[in-house]
């Protein structure tokens, strides 16, 4: 093995993945039984980068020679980088070597489009396979579903991986026509469908047989850029809503459009990554699929822009002052979510402790809640002074002044972007 | 005041909560007898001698009333090593004797339950670090040889995900602050206490060839999978406190 030219294909291949931000290594459900590896429901970051995300999954591109040439990726066929690729072997070694060693959860395998879809498609699928069935491993495998990919390698890659993705980048179809002529929104979206058929053919059939093949079990994700192209946060989170309610994605990413290449269809070179909005949206993700809000209610018509300045379940209250105040002694789990400054677990303590006793501000402190936004927002039986805010024209100006950002930067040019 | 001084393990601290309830002591204070330092004179010395029959009927109690889960949770406080664990271990079994129909561990809102909760919360935390911050290194023998120093005492919490993950090959996990480890062989999985003879030294020496191939190459990936336009070093320590470093392979 010559170590060198490893190591070099190494630092290429993942740096050319890294703006893939899925990192999830959760809904796995593989059980080892004598072989190596598991992947347990909840997923585990085994470290982070220096930007402070998780790293879980070894993600890296087989290959980055692209035959494609989309302006928003840094391995389009008109960039002059170094190209390199991986062997099957090659990459089932580092796996399997990385994995013994617990640094990582499992494998996350994307890759340039070289030749084309079904070439490139049954590539990634070999390695799941030789992973499975020569290596006995049982730890995670994310798979990129190649667009245009035909539906018997779909199948196979699904019997073999935990989860697939695909992802959309682009959020809008003009976008996409105008950043990558080449590819089509159908394309992406036929494997898309063939994989949420399988799960749901998968999940019929278990409840009848005993002994169904593994299909996708962690479901699909995908992702879109943010700030490349001039969308709104409306339409990107419809989007959102559309593909988690259509095709059950298990997870969508944003990411925020990192400058690399100089393109006049671009932003320039010096624009800051939109992080702040980035997290914007994914707190209406969460919003979304932990807290029963419904898409409309975080963005719409009248507010297609999420406010910069506050979260969005802050926004929201302050737009529908009259749901508010909630007594947390008797109000619904639901409504109680609903409260600007009180998360999943801080509600559920509240409504398992209100069963002992009558609760007050200082209980819900104590049990994680932000008070600082909350004391605005609640009643006790005891009643609450900070209420009389709550119809007061500068309440907003109090939240704000309460609380402070993480992203707070007094010289930000996030605000102008827009 | 009665001191009751028990051996330091779990069934021995049991027993004294049985004791407690069986001599109906009022004003006392349990204490584990390696931290015991005589300082109150006029204190009485209660010496418990673990009984396992003792202990698994306060087990067997407190089955029924929190169920195994609950047990679960109140020994994540004794792996703590927390100096107050004796007390509020048993404010909880107490609460729990007096309430039997309902999981008093549920109640947040008394001091003594929500600083359990946060104890358990710590020690949770730390076990799931446990299992993704554990780094192996293979040895000659083929041994996958890891050190941790945790913040707790969560060997014993990690064991099984430990066990089930890795089948196929022999391993240890040791425990460098509290002296013992975890070592699989192939058929078994058990706690491994050192005898004089064992020298880190002779580990250190004996690395297997590809072990350091496989360290440069995890160490570059790290480096080329960072983003470094989105720079943020505060979450990346939030994530990675600095005392963990020295025994992950990327940070060195």
């Amino acid at each position: 093995m010559n170590f060198d030219r490893i190591k070099e294909k190494l630092e290429i291949l993942a740096d050319a993945a890294k703006y893939d931000v899925s990192c999830s290594s959760s809904g796995g459900k593989r059980k080892n039984t004598g072989g190596l590896g598991n992947s347990s429901a909840s997923g585990i970051c085994h470290t982070y980068t220096e930007d402070g995300r998780c790293v879980s999954l070894l993600k890296i591109l087989l290959t980055n020679y692209c035959i494609y040439d989309c302006a928003y990726c840094v391995s389009r066929s008109s960039n002059d980088i170094k190209r390199a690729g991986f062997t099957v072997q090659e990459v089932v070694d580092l796996t399997i070597n990385f994995y013994r060693r617990n640094y990582i959860e499992g494998l996350f395998l994307s890759s340039g489009i070289f030749k084309n879809a079904d070439f490139t498609m049954e590539r990634l699928v070999r390695v799941a396979k030789k992973l499975r069935l020569e290596e006995n491993f049982n730890g995670y495998i994310h798979l990129k579903s190649i667009p245009g990919a035909s539906d018997e390698l779909m199948q196979e890659a699904a019997r073999y991986a935990d989860r697939l993705s695909i992802n959309l980048e682009v959020p809008t179809e003009s976008g996409l026509r105008l950043l990558a002529p080449e590819k089509n929104r159908q394309d992406m979206l036929n494997p898309m469908k063939f994989i949420q058929n399988g799960i749901q053919q998968y999940k019929d059939e278990k409840k009848i047989l005993k002994k169904v093949p593994k299909f996708a079990p962690a479901g699909q994700s995908t992702q879109m850029i943010v700030g490349a192209t001039n969308e709104n946060d409306l339409q990107i989170i419809k989007v959102a809503d559309y593909f988690y309610k259509n095709y059950d994605l298990k997870r969508v990413y944003y990411s925020g459009y990192v400058p690399v290449l100089e393109d006049k269809r671009l932003p320039s070179l010096t624009t800051e990554v939109p992080m702040l909005r980035e997290n914007r949206l994914y707190q209406s993700d969460w919003l979304m699929r932990f807290y029963g809000f419904k898409a409309n209610e975080i963005v719409n018509e009248n507010h297609p822009f999420l406010d910069l300045e506050i979260d969005p379940k802050l926004s929201w209250a302050l737009r529908n002052l009259d749901q508010f105040p909630v007594n947390l002694q008797t109000a619904d789990y639901q409504m109680i979510l609903r409260i600007p400054g009180i998360g999943v677990k801080t509600a559920k303590k509240i409504v398992s402790s209100r069963r002992f006793q009558i609760l007050n501000i200082d209980h819900v402190k104590k049990m994680g809640a932000a008070v600082n936004r909350a004391k605005y927002f609640i009643d006790f039986k005891a009643g609450n002074d900070f209420l009389k805010y709550l119809t007061n024209q500068k309440l907003r100006n109090l939240l704000i002044g309460g609380s402070s950002s993480k992203f707070h930067h007094p010289f930000s040019k996030q605000l102008n972007l827009f | 005041m009665i001191i009751l001084s028990y051996d330091g393990s779990f069934e021995g601290l049991l027993t004294a909560f049985f004791e407690v309830f069986e001599y109906r002591f009022q004003d006392f204070e349990i204490v584990n007898k390696a931290n015991y330092h005589q300082e109150n004179m006029f204190s009485e010395i209660h010496e418990v001698i673990t009984q396992s029959e003792k202990s698994e009927r306060i087990l067997k109690k407190l089955e029924k009333n929190i169920g195994k889960s609950g047990i679960l949770y109140l020994l994540k406080v004794f792996f703590s090593e927390n100096q107050n664990l004796e007390r509020l271990i048993f404010s909880a079994i107490k609460q729990s004797v007096e309430n039997p129909h309902q999981n008093i561990l549920q109640n947040y809102a008394d001091n003594d339950i929500l600083e359990i909760a946060k104890i358990v919360k710590s020690v949770n935390r730390e076990r799931h670090r446990m299992t993704a911050f554990v780094r192996f290194e293979k040895m000659k023998d083929g041994i996958y040889f890891a050190k941790i120093a945790p913040d707790f005492n969560v060997l014993p919490l990690i064991r099984k995900h430990f066990e089930d993950r890795y089948q196929d090959q022999k391993w240890m996990i040791f425990d460098l602050k509290r002296n013992y480890g975890i070592f699989y062989d192939l058929e078994t999985c058990d706690f491994f206490y050192p005898n004089e003879n064992f020298n880190f030294k002779d580990i250190e020496d004996s690395y297997h060839e590809e072990e350091d191939f496989y360290q440069t190459l995890w160490q570059r990936y790290f480096k080329k999978t960072n983003i470094t336009e989105r720079k943020n070093i505060k979450l990346h320590l939030q994530h990675v406190p600095k005392r963990y470093w020295k025994y992950l392979t990327e940070k060195n």
